[in-house]
Order: structure tokens, then C-alpha cells, then sequence
């Protein structure tokens, strides 16, 4: 766990410092979305990895928690914070009852389940225009403050946005090495064992959705005041795969692999940009190769490479010597 | 428009997009019961239907009846590598690996797509005309008649196929045992290729079909495959009749839905109802309760 | 302390279990024997909530445990080991007995997530006495050894730390000398003599006839899913039935 705990420090270290080594407003504002992604790809990390759950309809709690915090700061106009704790309550409660006969499905019936539900969600964006606005999307959303300090730039953006990501970040690996993490654990290893045991298969991974939908919940939030203008598209099937991918490239149930995963996914498209239409043959192929020669995705597959290429060095070594 | 004529109207084009439905939901019963695999990619064989036929007519100029089988063909190669280069290497991996390489086998295939061609919707001519026919105050495009007769056609075939030919019974012992089905001398790798390849011609046999009504466009393979796979749902993930009814139900109840209560919610009732049957009765309308297969 | 009445269990259109009863009474040690296909495991799998038993009913400290869903036998007091161990493979000894600290600690989600001060408090006590049951078990250098990769006869051992870490009232264990040698054997007969020396009650379904000669208190004869006989040691041994049923009729 010290170990975890240092690891952690570093990270957060490297992020406060990023500010000053990255000037530029764009980058800036970049990152501020690898924030949010990385929030996503830890939320879903946490249910695929450690749950062994898909969900291939993240994207509409987060976009559940964009629209609450839209609608009611706007329409209403609700103070911000006190939207944003709402929506993440009210979509956890959701979760949570929603979860109980999703979660009874395995594998294939659930990824299905979640996609219809994801759909579902994004359709509802769609078509209930007068609380949501349609399609041409939801504008005028204001930015966050706290006390004075007004969220309007890109570097405010970074700090509030990555305050919440390390927040995350450090949960995820609180409960990874808690007696909850163990549990989830031993159900992976297990299951009937760890019944047997007295754990509650069922209800932890139901409470780990409801977690899970929480934090894109509050993703969402971030994403509304940061962006102050959100579309249907941002929370459609295509924004959950995309989450999806993450994970993988980075490593299932790895949190600094989701955030690797967010990282190059974010950063990809923005050098790719005058390759902008190569996006979904490139997620498509980069999906395909990852699950056929990396399945550990990058946290485990880099190493293990890096080994390899050391053992054939050694060989070359050893025949000519 | 009188209300019965009304009904009447919603309940044929309900029924033929169900037939389409139907079709697409046995394309996913067949990989399923010769693999465990949910093939998250079989809506895109039948956008290839559909886009394949319109480039073979608009850009190699052929006619219709042979651009038609020419497509299908080629939809059923892109069944048979999609398999070997993506499916055959996985054979062990777990749920997730499998889901997760037929999710990016989809995206890759419609990304290509859009590529290769555009991201515009196109039209593909009717096979036999436009003149509307009069059935008891409900207008019935030929195109209508096509699709339930070349439904009923394939449904046909593959009952023949399943309960008449070595290939059939062959496949369908893999389902209920492969190992089994291994030992008494079946190339069970050869049955999953050949349940790829039969369902990447009938998804693009629908596909086709249903195009000259639809419209066609790179990605209309996301919904379509969606709500094909519901049909399956609903069937029980059999690949006979079952499935064929749940994809007629499926396809009347959104029609129904889109006409009386609200056309924009109309691709909802199709989650809705794959997630109510999911919830309460994975095992389909008509299935029975069995164990959870893996 | 458990009663079992009429525990037929049929899966389709086999009979594996017929009206099978009998007790087992507090802080012995009894054996459940039979031969091969008696019903066994099955039946070790409908009293621990595995299996659902056609009919009959199942009591468990005067309490009717018949419909239970297996993870609430834990906080009940009844806890079992498996016949082919069913170690957490990728987590460490001391972490696998840790989970067997489960039904006896609360620590919810949240709690763990924040760190809360009484989930830390509760993480150091769960940490503590998972190690004194390994020393129990007598395994307690292998502490941080990955499960997976303990030698079968420790894994043994493992399992029993862990169950016994539920502060069980009863214990069921499923071949516990199964694939064992004969000095880990007398390993796991002593053990299983402290085990009762604690007031604990032992159940065990096993094959080693030594095993259970030696140390139960009294034993249950199962055979083609009906009971056969019930006795103490002696009793089972003298009884022709039973000699029968395991040699078969030979004259």
C-alpha cells in the first residue's frame, strides 16, 4: 500500500507541475480533456477491471450528469456545486437500482444490455428537446466558481478539472488495496469460494456501478461548466467505445493504465487532426491488434516487450561472444 | 386516412422490417449457437449489402440482378476473413477479448467504408418499380412484397440447410457440444467459419433488400445490427422460427409504436424491449430456461 | 446443531439424493462416507447453499437454513473447504485469509474509498489476526507467497485458516486429505482435533478410511443417495450393510 501511496504522489506531482512545463492555451486545453477522460477510463476501469463487468454505456451517465448540471444551473439556475452533488447522487441511485437486473447478465447479454441503455439515454438527449434542447445541443451553461475564483480559463480548467481526476484516482486505489478491493478480488479468482466467505457477489458489483456511474457523473458535470455548450454526439455508442478503448489500450483493471489509455486517445486525434477522418478506422484497427497481441494493454504489454527485446539482445549477445 | 386503414398500414411496414430484423437476428443466432460469440459486427454485413450493390451498379455499371449476387459474395468474404484474421486467433480468449475484437471489427469495417466511399446516404433502386399496390385502404410498395418473399425464401433454405444437409446437422452439433462434435470427426473450426460466412450473406442479403426503402449509408449497420440482435433476444437466439417471430413483433410494436404514440422515441422501443426481455426473460419469448452459457 | 429432514435433491431425471436425514451434534467430529456416487458432495452442496434441494429442509442451530442463498451462511456461522481447493489464486496467503475476515468486518464501499478512520482502524485488526490463524494452520512463513503457487498440501492448510477465520460454530470440509500424504494426514488430523478442542463442530465427507476411523466421533454411511447407517466407528465398521456396500456382494 506504501508502495501505491507513492506511486500516487508522483503522479499528482507530475500533473501540478504540467501546468508549468505546458504554456500554451491549447495544450492546456487539451489536457484539461485528458482530465475528463481519464476520469471516464477510471470510472469504467474500475468496473471492468476490478468488477470483470462491461459496460458499453458509460457515455450516458456521463452525459446524464452533463445534462442534470446543464439543465439545473441554466433552466434553473441552481448553483453549481449543489447540481453537480445532485446529479452524481441521482445518477448513482439510478445505477444502483438499474444495476440489480443488468448485473445479472453475463458477459455478451450484458455488454448488450448496457449499450441499449446507453442508447436509450442518448436518445432521450435527443428528442426531449424542451428540457435538453435536441440536437443543435445545450449553450449558455455557466462556469464553476469558488468564492471569487471564476473557472474560465483553460489553466483554471486544468487545476479543477485534475483536482477531481487525482480525487479519483487516489479512491480507485484506496478500495483497490481495502477490504472491498480483496473482495472484488476474490470474487474474480473464485467466486463460489468467495461466497462462501460471506461476500456479496452481487450487491458489490451493483455498489461498484453505482460508483462507477457516480464519477462520470461528476465527469459529466466538470465537462458542462468547462465546456459551457454540450451535444447529444459527445455522449452517443461511438463516446463509449471510445472509453472502451481506452481501458484496453492502457490495461484492464491498471488505473495508471486507463489514464495512459486516455492520454493517447486524447492526444492522438489532435496530431491526427489533419487525418480526421481515419479516427474510426484507426479506434477500430487499434481495438483489434490491442485484444490480439497486447490483452494486458500497454502497462503490461510495453514491459513485457522491453523484456523480450532484452532477452533477444542477451542471445545475440551470448552467440558471439 | 381511415384508423383501421391507419393500423393496417403501420402493421405491414411493421411486418416487413421485421422480416429485415428477423434475417439479421438469425445471422446472430447462427455465429452464436456454432460459437458462444455475440458478432457485434453482423449490422455491418448488412450495410455492405446495401453498399457493395450501389458500388458494383453505379461504378463497375452492372445490372441489378447480377450486381445483387456479386455483392452478397463479397459481403461474404469480408465474413470469412473478418473470421479467420479476427476471430480464429481469439478462440481462447475471454468474453471480454471476444466482445471487444467484434466491437472493433465493426468500427474498422464501417470506418473503411466511410473511407472507401462517403459519408452521404444513398439510395438504391427498387427491384421491380415504384407503383404503389392498394391492400384494404394500406398502401404496399413491390419492394414490401420483395422483402417478405425473399424473407420467407431464406427462412426456408435454412431450415432446409439446417435439418437436411451433413453441413447443417454438422453445424448444429457444434452448438450443443463442440468437443463432442470434434471428436465424432467435425472440423468445428471449419463449422465457425462456415457459420461466419452464412451469416455475412444473409445480413447483406437484408441489407439489400431492405436498402431501396432506407436508404443505404455507411453506417446504418449500428441500428440495424442492434435491433436484429434484439429480434434474436427475443427469438431465444434460435435460428429458425422463434426468431423470425420475435423479429415480426419487434418490427410491428416500433411501427406501431412510431405511428400512435411519437416517431422521434421510435429506436427506443427496441432497446426498451431488449432490455424488459433481458431483465425478465433472457431466455426469449419462446425459449426455455437454461444454463448460462459462457 | 445441524438437522437435515428429508433432503431429496433430483437433477433431471436422476435421483442423487432420497430423503436423507440425520443430525450432527455440537463440537464432534463426524465423518459422511460412502462410495463413489453416494451423494456426497452434493449433499455437502445443499446444506452450504450451492445447490437447491428438491425438498427437505436443513436446520442449522434451530434455525431453518433450507432456502438460504450461500453468502449468508458465513455470518451464520457455518463456513466449508472445497474438495479441489478453491484458493484466491492471484492474491497472497495472508490476503486469501483476510477475505475470510469478510462476514466478521463491515467496512463498506465508501468507508474504504475515503479511508475512513474506523476502515483503517479495521484493516490493521483483519491484518492481525488473519496471521495469527496462519500460525494456527502452521503456514505463517508463507504469508506473502502468491496462492497459486503453494504446493497442494499448504494450499490445504491455507483453505482451513481461511474458513476458520470466519469464526465458524460449523465447519464442513470436502475431502480435506484428498491428494495428502501420509505425514500431511496426520498434519490434518491433529489439526482438525484442535479445530474441535476450540468447540468447534467438524463435518467432513472423506475417502481415507483411516482418517475418519481415527478421528471421528461419529459417523453418517451414505450409498446411492439413501442413508445407509449412522453410528460411531466401531458400530460402521462391524456393520455388514455397510461392508457390503463398499466391497459389494460377493457371496
Amino acid at each position: 500500500m506504501k508502495r501505491e501511496l507513492i506511486k500516487f504522489a508522483l503522479f499528482a506531482l507530475c500533473v501540478l507541475l504540467a501546468p508549468l512545463l505546458f504554456r500554451g492555451s491549447y495544450l492546456m486545453n487539451v489536457l484539461v480533456f485528458v482530465g475528463i477522460h481519464t476520469m471516464l477510463a477510471v470510472a469504467l476501469n474500475l468496473l471492468l477491471g476490478y468488477a470483470g463487468q462491461i459496460s458499453l454505456g458509460h457515455a450516458g451517465f456521463f452525459g446524464l450528469g452533463a445534462y442534470a448540471s446543464a439543465i439545473l444551473t441554466t433552466t434553473y439556475e441552481w448553483n453549481p456545486w449543489t447540481a453537480m452533488a445532485l446529479a452524481a447522487v441521482t445518477v448513482g441511485a439510478l445505477a444502483f437500482v438499474i444495476g440489480f437486473p443488468i448485473l445479472k447478465l453475463k458477459g455478451h447479454y450484458l455488454a448488450m444490455a448496457t449499450l441499449g441503455l446507453g442508447i436509450i439515454i442518448y436518445i432521450i438527449f435527443n428528442e426531449w428537446v424542451e428540457m435538453t434542447e435536441g440536437p443543435s445541443g445545450f449553450s449558455g451553461i455557466p462556469n464553476l466558481t469558488l468564492g471569487s475564483l471564476v473557472f474560465d480559463t483553460d489553466r483554471k480548467n486544468f487545476y479543477l478539472v485534475w483536482f477531481f481526476v487525482l480525487g479519483c484516482i487516489l479512491l480507485s486505489v484506496n478500495l483497490a488495496n481495502s477490504r472491498i478491493g480483496r473482495a472484488f478480488r476474490a470474487v474474480h479468482d473464485a467466486e463460489v469460494a468467495a461466497r462462501v466467505m460471506g461476500v456479496n457477489a452481487r450487491l458489490l458489483k451493483v455498489q461498484v456501478f453505482a460508483l462507477s456511474a457516480m464519477i462520470c457523473a461528476i465527469a459529466g458535470s466538470l465537462y458542462a461548466h468547462v465546456m459551457t455548450f454540450i451535444a447529444p454526439p459527445s455522449f452517443g455508442f461511438t463516446v463509449s467505445v471510445e472509453l472502451l478503448t481506452m481501458v484496453v489500450i492502457g490495461g484492464l483493471g491498471s488505473i495508471y493504465g486507463s489514464f495512459l489509455g486516455a492520454l493517447l486517445l486524447t492526444l492522438l486525434p489532435e496530431f491526427l487532426r489533419f487525418m480526421q477522418d481515419y479516427d474510426i478506422v484507426f479506434y477500430g484497427g487499434l481495438l483489434m491488434l490491442m485484444t490480439i497481441f497486447m490483452p494486458g494493454g500497454l502497462v503490461r504489454g510495453i514491459p513485457e516487450l522491453f523484456r523480450k527485446l532484452a532477452g533477444v539482445i542477451s542471445r545475440k549477445g551470448d552467440a558471439h561472444a | 386516412m381511415e384508423f383501421s386503414a391507419q393500423l393496417l398500414q403501420y402493421l405491414l411496414s411493421g411486418l416487413s422490417t421485421g422480416a429485415i430484423y428477423a434475417l439479421i437476428g438469425i445471422g446472430f443466432s447462427i455465429i452464436y449457437n456454432a460459437t458462444g460469440i455475440i458478432n457485434f459486427a453482423q449490422g455491418e454485413f448488412v450495410m455492405l449489402g446495401g453498399m457493395l450493390t450501389l458500388f458494383l451498379l453505379d461504378t463497375l455499371h452492372l445490372p441489378l440482378w447480377a450486381a445483387v449476387p456479386a455483392a452478397v459474395v463479397l459481403a461474404a468474404l469480408v465474413g470469412l476473413v473478418f473470421e479467420r484474421l479476427a476471430i480464429r486467433p481469439l478462440r481462447k480468449a475471454s468474453p471480454i477479448s471476444l466482445v471487444i475484437i467484434t466491437i472493433g471489427g465493426s468500427i474498422l469495417i464501417r470506418g473503411l467504408t466511410m473511407l472507401i466511399w462517403d459519408k452521404d446516404t444513398h439510395s438504391l433502386p427498387s427491384f421491380s418499380g415504384d407503383d404503389p399496390i392498394m391492400l384494404g385502404g394500406a398502401t404496399l410498395l413491390p419492394q414490401h412484397l420483395w422483402i417478405l418473399g425473399i424473407t420467407v425464401v431464406l427462412i426456408a433454405i435454412n431450415k432446409w440447410f439446417f435439418n437436411h444437409t451433413i453441413s447443417g446437422k454438422a453445424m448444429r452439433a457444434c452448438s450443443y457440444n463442440p468437443r463432442a462434435a470434434g471428436l465424432v470427426g467435425i472440423d468445428v473450426r471449419k463449422m465457425v467459419l462456415l457459420s461466419f460466412v452464412i451469416s455475412a450473406t444473409m445480413g447483406a442479403l437484408a441489407g439489400i433488400i431492405v436498402a431501396p426503402l432506407t436508404m443505404t449509408s455507411y453506417d446504418v449497420g449500428v441500428m440495424l445490427g442492434l435491433k436484429g440482435f434484439c429480434a434474436a433476444i427475443l427469438g431465444g437466439m434460435s435460428s429458425g422460427l422463434s426468431t423470425v417471430l420475435g423479429g415480426l413483433i419487434l418490427g410491428v410494436l416500433e411501427s406501431l409504436g412510431a405511428g400512435l404514440v411519437s416517431s422521434g422515441y421510435k429506436d427506443a422501443i427496441a432497446f426498451i424491449i431488449l432490455l424488459l426481455i433481458l431483465f425478465i426473460r433472457p431466455q426469449g419469448l419462446f425459449g426455455k430456461p437454461e444454463s448460462e452459457r459462457v | 446443531m445441524l438437522e437435515l429432514h428429508g433432503i431429496t435433491q433430483v437433477f433431471g431425471g436422476v435421483t442423487a439424493l432420497q430423503d436423507v436425514s440425520f443430525r450432527i451434534n455440537a463440537n464432534e467430529i463426524t465423518g459422511v462416507i460412502g462410495p463413489n456416487g453416494a451423494g456426497k458432495t452434493t449433499l455437502f452442496n445443499i446444506v452450504t447453499g450451492i445447490y437447491s434441494q428438491t425438498s427437505g429442509t436443513i436446520t442449522f442451530e434451530g434455525r431453518d437454513i433450507s432456502r438460504l442463498p450461500v453468502e449468508r451462511l458465513a455470518k451464520l456461522g457455518m463456513v466449508r473447504t472445497f474438495q479441489n481447493i478453491e484458493l484466491f489464486g492471484q492474491m497472497t496467503v495472508l490476503e486469501n485469509v483476510m477475505v475470510g475476515l469478510h462476514s466478521r468486518s463491515h467496512s463498506g464501499l465508501f468507508a474504504c474509498s475515503f479511508k475512513a478512520p474506523w476502515a483503517i482502524k479495521e484493516e490493521g485488526r483483519i491484518k492481525k489476526e488473519a496471521y495469527e490463524w496462519l500460525t494456527f494452520a502452521g503456514i505463517e512463513d508463507l504469508a506473502e507467497v502468491t496462492a497459486a503457487n503453494l504446493p497442494f498440501g499448504k494450499g490445504r492448510l491455507l483453505e482451513i485458516a481461511r474458513a476458520m477465520a470466519c469464526h465458524p460454530h460449523l465447519i464442513l470440509m470436502d475431502e480435506p486429505a484428498a491428494g495428502l500424504n501420509s505425514q500431511e494426514t496426520q498434519g490434518l488430523a491433529a489439526l482438525i482435533r484442535r479445530i474441535r478442542e476450540m468447540g468447534i463442530t467438524v463435518v467432513l465427507v472423506e475417502h481415507d478410511m483411516e482418517l475418519v476411523m481415527d478421528i471421528c466421533d461419529r459417523i453418517v454411511v451414505l450409498n446411492l443417495g439413501q442413508k445407509l447407517a449412522e453410528g460411531t466407528p466401531r458400530e460402521i465398521q462391524d456393520n455388514p450393510e455397510v461392508i457390503a456396500a463398499y466391497l459389494g456382494e460377493d457371496e
